[in-house]
């Protein structure tokens, strides 16, 4: 690789896309912060709700329904995914993970359905009113940025509400939550369907960006989803630190998306083989989310303790 | 206040593992009434808690509290009458949130948990006294998360919490028997503290039997998902370890001398 003959304005002209790409995805990723973190769910339900989200978006723009109509209405079929999910878990006892890997896999077919059998579904931006797409970049970094910002807002008055703090007990101490009056099972429910419903915005956010929605569009997303939220955790807690509070951490999160999309545009512009994107962005999750692990371990290990010991 | 009526619980039902816990219990307490509730491992004492706080539900006979009778009440349904201290100083309270905050989700105990903020500052100011009376220091550490104190902290925290929302029932599993002497000692004299003050019923299982002779006004002994002995007032107070040393003795056939209780 000759990184002498790249051209550094291709990377510089790409940057805006990447960020207005890497917005969409932190959307998402502010669902699977609110199950990974608040509930401690490992969600998988959303590879299958994103990509319902943008195939939902798609087939009724195409068919002449206004652009903003659509978001709302593939933000309530995503919520629709993830109350399947958490009646699998809470009523049916199915354990978190298999609860969202049935849901993915039933949305697979599902989302074949709503595309009418294509794989795949374009929605040009010359015949349809579209609220983001790459051809506007600066609108989409104004439009994406507007509706990021208002999630942020909007979870940050819910969760200190009476209900939204139900939920952070309930993934904190569920013991605890129960004998405070707290039906667990609702606030689950009713988590995963909140998340999801964010997960199916965000897709349809994306399909309009890209121009069509793909039935694969969703594969690995929790694994970008958790990117975000372990790159934007870091970087809130170097940067800010302590006074880190709930509003920051979910800013963060989509900071950490964007990060992560600027990392692939730099990637991409390296010409490292885009194929192997998956198994980078596996890397580097396997490895943040390992750190805290191997930190605690590293100052409390058996073979420091028989070092020490041996003296 | 309190109605147990010939409840029945037998765990692994039909398996070799088949485990009667509660063959029949019936006690009835009155309001004000503080039971202690002792008896060797295995006798029901944390069962019998657990069907009063709805874990499972019992499989004969019937729970009522202050005439309701919730027999059929979800544990969270329940905990609208309920203030519980667990053993384990971790269940009681939500460790990554802020001691305010775990307050804020106590207070609203039994109630519909809506939209609207979820702590007000009434509520802090009213909290900041309460948790001045804890004598722990708590008051100035209001924002911080509850994961950070210490076990005795939390238990008392906890012990707050329950009481906070006036329970009809006020439910103690054993709650100082993970803390070390003085810390135990502490909480205890909180515990019979708040009782008082709130006029709560209450039940307390113990392990140690000077606890449960000096704490509240009437004394009950398990053995093998029965109630053997049940004892107030001024007889109670007579008592002496050795008393129920030997009952116990009387109600396991002399084997009791290997129970741990004898630590105690």
């Amino acid at each position: 690789m000759n990184l002498l003959a790249l051209n550094p304005m291709t990377l510089f002209s790409a940057l805006p896309g990447n960020i207005a790409q890497g917005m969409i995805w932190g959307i998402m990723a502010i669902g699977v912060y609110m199950t990974f973190r608040l509930l401690r769910f490992s969600d998988l339900t959303v590879d299958g709700s994103f990509a319902t989200g943008g195939a939902v978006a798609v087939m009724l723009i195409i068919n002449g329904v206004p652009a903003p109509a659509a978001l709302l209405v593939s933000f309530c079929t995503g919520m629709l995914a993830g109350l399947v999910t958490g009646l699998l878990h809470t009523a049916f006892g199915i354990p978190d993970i298999l609860s969202g890997i049935l849901s993915q896999i039933a949305l697979y077919s599902i989302n074949l359905r709503i595309m009418d059998g294509k794989a795949n579904q374009a929605v040009s931006v010359d015949k349809y009113f579209l609220v983001v797409s790459l051809r506007n970049i600066p609108r989409s970094l104004i439009v994406g940025g507007c509706i990021a910002l208002a999630v942020i807002l909007v979870l940050y008055w819910f969760f200190g509400t009476e209900l939204g703090s139900a939920i952070r007990s309930t993934g904190c101490n569920p013991a605890m939550s129960m004998a405070q009056g707290i039906n667990i099972n609702a606030t689950k429910v009713l988590t995963l369907a909140l998340s999801n419903g964010l997960v199916a915005l965000s897709g349809a956010l994306l399909a309009q960006y890209q121009g069509f929605s793909d039935v694969n569009m969703g594969r690995g997303a929790i694994v970008i989803g958790l990117a975000a939220v372990i790159i934007g955790e870091v970087m809130g807690e170097a940067l800010i630190g302590k006074r880190l509070n709930f509003f920051g951490r979910l800013l963060f999160v989509v900071v950490g998306g964007i990060i992560y999309y600027i990392v692939v545009g730099l990637v991409l512009w390296m010409k490292m083989p885009s194929n192997d994107l998956k198994l980078f962005t596996a890397i580097i999750v396997a490895i943040f989310l390992a750190v805290p692990y191997l930190r605690e371990k590293s100052r409390n290990s058996y073979a420091k303790a028989a070092k020490k010991g041996a003296k | 206040m309190l109605e147990i009526n010939n409840v029945h619980k037998t765990f692994n039902k039909g398996t070799i593992n088949e485990k009667p816990a509660l063959q029949g219990v019936d006690l009835h307490l009155n309001p004000g009434d503080f039971v202690t509730i002792i008896g060797g491992n295995g006798a029901g004492k944390s069962t019998l808690m657990n069907a009063v706080a709805g874990v499972w539900p019992v499989d004969e006979g019937s729970v009522v509290i202050d005439g309701e009778n919730i027999t059929g009440y979800p544990e969270y349904r329940r905990a609208k009458l309920l203030g519980r201290v667990f053993q384990d100083p971790m269940t009681g309270t939500a460790a990554t949130m802020e001691i305010q905050e775990n307050l804020a989700l106590a207070a609203r105990r039994g109630e519909r948990r809506g939209l609207s903020w979820g702590i007000s500052k009434e509520e802090k100011e009213q909290y900041h006294e309460m948790l001045k009376i804890l004598d722990l220091g708590l008051e100035d550490r209001m924002t911080t998360k509850v994961g950070l104190l210490s076990g005795g902290q939390r238990q008392a925290l906890t012990l707050l919490m329950a009481s906070l929302k006036k329970p009809k029932l006020l439910l103690l599993d054993e709650h100082t028997a993970a803390l070390d002497p003085k810390t135990a000692a502490k909480v205890l004299e909180l515990t019979g503290n708040i009782v008082e003050e709130n006029e709560l019923t209450a039940m307390m299982v113990t392990h140690n039997m000077k606890d449960a002779i000096r704490m509240g006004n009437r004394l009950v002994m398990m053995h093998e998902g029965r109630i053997i002995y049940d004892v107030e007032g001024e007889e109670k107070k007579k008592l002496h370890v050795s008393d129920l040393l030997e009952k116990f003795e009387q109600a396991s056939g002399g084997e009791f001398a290997n129970d741990r209780m004898m630590l105690a």
